[in-house]
């Protein structure tokens, strides 16, 4: 009985297998129904029964290694399978994914954003109007009327329907007025218009947010804080704030505000024309003709207004040298901006 | 205006630095524009008289000047056509440097050494041209340099003046604020009246007093005009920029510069009859002193004689009545004419003359007679002449009156945010000559001013706040917060932002244009075609004419940008106000529009190379309805913009709510675009509504999936099929797709397959088998009577 050459034989044969299949082969052959090993076994009962114990144990014994063995074996395959198939997996991890880019916000709808963040966690709301306005409501409720010098500050377009295209914002103001009584704390942002040719620092259309505050007690201090708190806020930074005297039909008295140079921080350089100043903003209180227009008590209230480009907020702060670029809808320059 | 600062300096002296005047003044509110040296930089160049003048012996052109320079005499070579003996001007000696960084050497110029050289206005960068060297007064000393000689070392400060601060267009004004601003009093130059040497008059009639309130009139009769006004005040005008004309223009605008009131000097012999300030006449029409013809009516103020128009008043004068070199005999004009009255003819005609921008400014109305004296001064030493005795006309009634205000010293406060102090109030008060009374003290304190006839823009309470505290300074003010209550607002839950709608679109891939509101009317017309749009009257160019009544045409320009800038791959969007003429008046619009154009994906080795299609376009429009949640159909429609067969309006309750599809392409071939641009175009309302979402009902029982492939006629739209499977499925039906649409081969060519997937979900049970086919074969009875439907 030679159960150890048979024995040797099937391990022989079982790591020989490479797969699945040819290790069932091996296993049919050795311990299947008529597998040599249970064949071996199954002629035990010609045998003395003196020896028969000991040679069934020995062959239960080769029987037991043979399946373990088998076992390991197909695990190993079954390893070698799983690394086979995860290398044919892999890819290249530095190929671009799979999307479709995403667009981008106009740098003046940012700048909107960002002037709009600032006043209405202060309590501010954001009102509109319409770009296509009456005198009334652009001049004469404002305090300027007909043949008013104040009108060629303006440069209006005139449209065929006897209206004309809004030279500010400051008419939303009155529209306010019109429909709240105070107080009011409002910020109107919007599109305006002038008879301006297009180059690097002007363009026909422009935009602009107007401010309006009117409440008992309002004072020409709290106009400064307002506007150096705006400032402050949208540049993030503690720039100097100027207050100029100046002239505007709707307020008394009235301020021109420069800022500190962002570029230069009032050193002087070519961004601000060596001044160290920028010229950001006009504003004043509210002119108690305006307030009498609308039916509103002067000896009880009193206002500030200011009204500001974005256009040239978004300039300085993103750093753009030329305004005709935010007309020109380049995807190249809207794209900077995603 | 431009101001000489040493102009300014000698009615003023202050001590300050240029830089330091001008910071008070920017800071007054008299923003300094700019500053400007009036001469180039050089050195060594004097005064020098031509002794003798030979010509050149080898050139024809040039001539051999003797010139005394104060130290010695010299021998140059010169180009000029006017040396001439006698003349005084500038020299530069050997080893001057000029602006240009010449530097002038012994040099020898066809075979003749020049000892320096004289120069012109143009070389010294004085003036931009010049057609000779300079020529200066006779009584200036040889060797003097000439910086000091000229005053060379000034400097123009440019102010741009505010339309309130008319006081300050001029030397005298100015030097009053810098007075003011620096506690000094003003030099202001004794003016006496000019005795008349004849008794020549020129009759002088007011008929509109409202609009020319005084009217002063002066003959002056044998002036010589043939030789110029002298160096000083050729220079002052230049330094002022002002062109030298003739001595009587120049002594005018002297006179303006100097004391801010315009004068008009008009040549007596073409006057007839005598002056009458009177409106125009329909049909009356004159030509004005710079060529320009205008025609007048009843509500233009004109300077006129017995011959009509001779001058729109305060203005511009007329070219008939003006003076020339020629002019023996001058009638001067120096009126105070009302600012609504100017301002009108100004605007009317277009003319913005140093005149009517004074006028319609205000103008000091007592100082005519001192104007009209120190003109006639200044004229009669010039050009000789006798002067006649001044005529005047005056309406007093129509003179603006001194305007008295009061100001309490609480309301100061008040509107200031903290006070100022009580003996600085009455020292800004008393220094800009505002005269205050005062009454009561305290709180109750209240003062009276009395504006000064220079101070024609206090009006009110807040004028003098403003005064008082420009002067005080707007700096020496403390910032505060504004103390506000707090009131909470509601949310808004039907509304959607705007902002919501814009990241949307971005992240669909978009970016945001911002196009013109005008535009060409030739692309109005194409995308609105007999459309009525609103026209500027005056536009900034016949391309932006129009007011937008779609946001398309703008998109559309856009695109073509890009594809002329090598784009391949655009996505644009915009929102924006739209204007279109409705029965009951004007209607302003917020539309949201986009153009879509190219490749689907960006180019990558893992995306497909399709271009996008109409259902790229649909596909964005129902994710931008689906963050309102309302219930959108969609429908075809007929659209000259649009391709007839790509073409889409969107529902909403039944009503249309926006457009979007192919760009029809006739469209595109006029546009010069190439095929397959793609546009929405959405009402701003319809998308940012929204509704409020409430929770339903989540079955938790088993789905059952049908897959179907129907058969039917090409036209039927897939939505009739959906619609039918809905109402006979009802509830039942969780979930419906159309999961494939195909036409071609094995399908009759006017038909169509479309494949259906139906997901069914009982909310409280499962469906077994046979009720899902009972329900099926209702379904296709139905689509089959209704629509033709029949399984593939």
């Amino acid at each position: 009985m030679n159960v150890d050459g048979i024995e040797k034989a099937a391990l022989t044969a079982v790591d020989a297998a490479t797969d699945e299949l040819s290790l069932d082969e091996a296993r049919v052959r050795y311990l299947g129904r008529r597998g040599e090993l249970t064949v071996l076994l199954r002629s035990l009962g010609g045998m003395d029964a003196a020896e028969r114990p000991a040679a069934g144990a020995r062959i239960n014994a080769a029987k037991v290694r043979l399946q373990q063995a088998i076992e390991r074996r197909r695990n190993a395959l079954a390893a070698e399978q799983l690394e086979q198939e995860l290398a044919e997996e892999a890819v290249d991890v530095t190929l671009p994914g799979r999307s479709r880019p995403g667009g981008s916000l106009h740098p003046i709808t940012m700048t909107f954003r960002r002037i709009e963040r600032i006043f209405e966690a202060a309590g501010y709301d954001v009102v509109s109007g319409p770009e296509i306005e009456d005198e009334y409501h652009n001049f004469e409720a404002l305090n300027i009327p007909a043949d008013h010098p104040a009108r060629a500050m303006h440069d209006t377009l005139y449209l065929d329907n006897g209206m004309l295209l809004r030279t500010h914002t400051s008419p939303v103001q009155i529209r306010t007025m019109e429909a709240h009584p105070p107080p009011i704390r409002v910020i109107c942002p919007g599109r305006v218009y002038r008879k301006d040719n297009m180059d690097a620092s002007h363009s026909p259309m422009f935009h602009q947010v107007e401010g309006l505050v009117v409440d008992e007690g309002i004072a020409f201090a709290d106009l400064k804080g307002a506007v150096v708190d705006f400032v402050h806020g949208f540049f993030e930074q503690d720039l100097g704030v100027r207050f100029r005297p100046s002239y505007f039909p709707f307020t008394e008295p009235s301020a021109e505000v420069d800022v500190q140079c962002v570029h230069c921080f009032g050193d002087g350089c070519q961004a601000c024309g060596q001044s160290g100043w920028t010229e950001v903003l006009g504003c004043g209180m509210v002119h108690p003709s305006v307030l009498a227009n609308v039916g509103i008590d002067t000896e009880r209230y009193t206002g500030f207004a200011f009204g500001f480009g974005v256009d040239r907020f978004a300039t300085l702060f993103y750093e753009i040298d030329d305004m005709r670029l935010l007309f020109d809808n380049e995807l190249r320059f809207l794209e900077q901006f995603a | 205006m431009k101001y000489s600062e040493q102009w300014l300096r000698e009615w003023v002296p202050v001590a300050v630095s240029t830089q330091e005047l001008c910071d008070q003044l920017t800071n007054a509110g008299l923003e300094v524009e700019g500053t400007a040296g009036v001469a180039g930089e050089f050195s060594e160049v004097v005064v020098a008289k031509i002794t003798a003048v030979e010509p050149h012996p080898n050139a024809s052109r040039l001539s051999l000047c003797r010139v005394d320079d104060g130290v010695g005499s010299a021998t140059v070579v010169c180009g000029a056509p006017n040396a001439s003996v006698g003349l005084v001007s500038a020299f530069a000696r050997v080893g001057a440097v000029l602006p240009d960084g010449t530097v002038i050497g012994r040099s020898e110029l066809r075979g003749v050494v020049s000892e320096g050289m004289l120069l012109s206005a143009l070389e010294l960068g004085l003036d931009s041209a010049a057609d000779g060297i300079l020529e200066l007064d006779a009584e200036l000393e040889c060797g003097t340099d000439l910086r000091v000689a000229l005053g060379l070392d000034d400097v123009v400060i440019d102010i741009d003046l505010t339309p309130n601060r008319g006081d300050a267009l001029s030397i005298r004004g100015l030097a009053r604020e810098i007075g003011v601003l620096n506690r000094l009093p003003v030099r202001v130059p004794r003016i006496d009246a000019v005795r008349a040497d004849t008794d020549t008059e020129f009759r002088v009639e007011v008929a509109n007093t409202a609009g020319c309130p005084r009217y002063l009139g002066r003959v002056i009769e044998g002036v010589d005009l043939s030789r110029p006004a002298p160096w000083w005040i050729r220079e002052r005008l230049r330094r002022s920029g002002l062109r030298p004309i003739d001595a009587a223009v120049d002594v005018t605008n002297y006179v303006l510069l100097e004391l801010g009131q315009p004068m008009h000097a008009f040549d007596l012999d073409q006057l007839s009859g005598g002056i009458v300030v009177r409106n125009g006449r329909r049909g009356e029409s004159m030509t004005l002193l710079d060529g320009h013809h205008v025609e007048v009516d009843e509500t233009v103020l004109l300077i006129t004689d017995h011959n009509g128009p001779v001058a729109l008043a305060g203005v511009m004068g007329g070219e008939r009545s003006g003076v020339g070199t020629a002019t023996c005999n001058v009638f001067l004009e120096c009126a105070y004419f009302s600012p609504q009255t100017t301002a009108a003819t100004s605007r009317r005609f277009g003319i913005n003359s140093d005149a009517a921008y004074r006028y319609a400014r205000g103008v000091d109305h007592q100082l005519q007679a001192t104007a009209m004296e120190r003109a006639t001064r200044l004229l009669v030493d010039i050009a000789g002449g006798r002067p006649g005795p001044v005529v005047e006309a005056v309406s007093e009634k129509d003179l603006p009156r001194a305007n008295r205000v009061a100001l309490r010293k609480s309301r100061l406060d008040h509107l200031v945010g903290e006070e100022i102090p009580v003996e600085e109030v009455e020292r800004i008060l008393d220094s800009l000559e505002l005269s205050p009374s005062w009454a009561g003290d305290g709180d109750d304190l209240v003062w009276t001013t009395t504006s000064p006839s220079h101070r024609f823009d206090i009006a009110r309470e807040e004028d003098l706040v403003e005064e008082v505290l420009r002067i005080h300074g707007y700096d020496a003010i403390d910032t505060r917060v504004p103390i506000v209550p707090l009131p909470l607002g509601r949310a808004r839950v039907n509304e959607l932002l705007d902002t919501r709608l814009k990241d949307l679109l971005v992240d669909l891939g978009y970016a945001e244009a911002i196009t013109y509101s005008f535009i060409d009317p030739k692309v109005a017309d194409l995308f609105d075609p007999g459309g009525d749009p609103v026209s500027v009257v005056n536009p900034v160019s016949s391309e932006h004419a129009v007011m937008r009544t779609s946001l398309l045409p703008g998109l559309v320009t856009a695109l073509r940008t890009n594809l002329s800038r090598q784009a391949a791959r655009v996505r644009l969007f915009e929102t924006g106000q739209c204007f279109r003429k409705e029965a009951d008046g004007l209607a302003q619009l917020t539309l949201c529009g986009g153009v879509l154009f190219g490749p689907r994906e960006r180019e990558g080795w893992a995306h497909d190379r399709n271009r996008v299609d109409f259902f790229d376009v649909k596909g964005d429009v129902e994710r931008l309805f689906a963050l309102g949640g309302l219930d959108v159909a969609f429908a075809k429609a007929a659209d000259p913009v649009l391709h007839p067969g790509q073409a889409a309006v969107v529902l909403v309750d039944g009503e249309p709510a926006g457009r979007f599809g192919r760009l029809h392409p006739e469209v595109e071939t006029v546009l010069e675009l190439p095929g397959g641009v793609y546009v929405f175009e959405l009402e701003g309302d319809a998308v940012l509504a929204r509704r409020r979402r409430r929770h339903g009902f989540v079955s938790r029982q088993p789905s059952v999936r049908r897959d179907l492939a129907l058969v039917l006629d090409r036209a039927v739209p897939a939505a009739s099929i959906e619609s039918i499977v809905r109402s006979r499925l009802g509830e039942m039906l969780a979930e419906f797709t159309f999961f494939d649409v195909y036409a071609g081969e094995g399908i009759d060519s006017n038909e169509k397959s479309v494949a259906i997937g139906l997901t069914f979900q009982h909310g409280s049970r499962t469906l077994t088998d046979t009720e899902i086919a009972q329900h099926l074969d209702d379904m296709l009875l139905d689509l089959k009577s209704r629509l033709g439907v029949r399984l593939r």
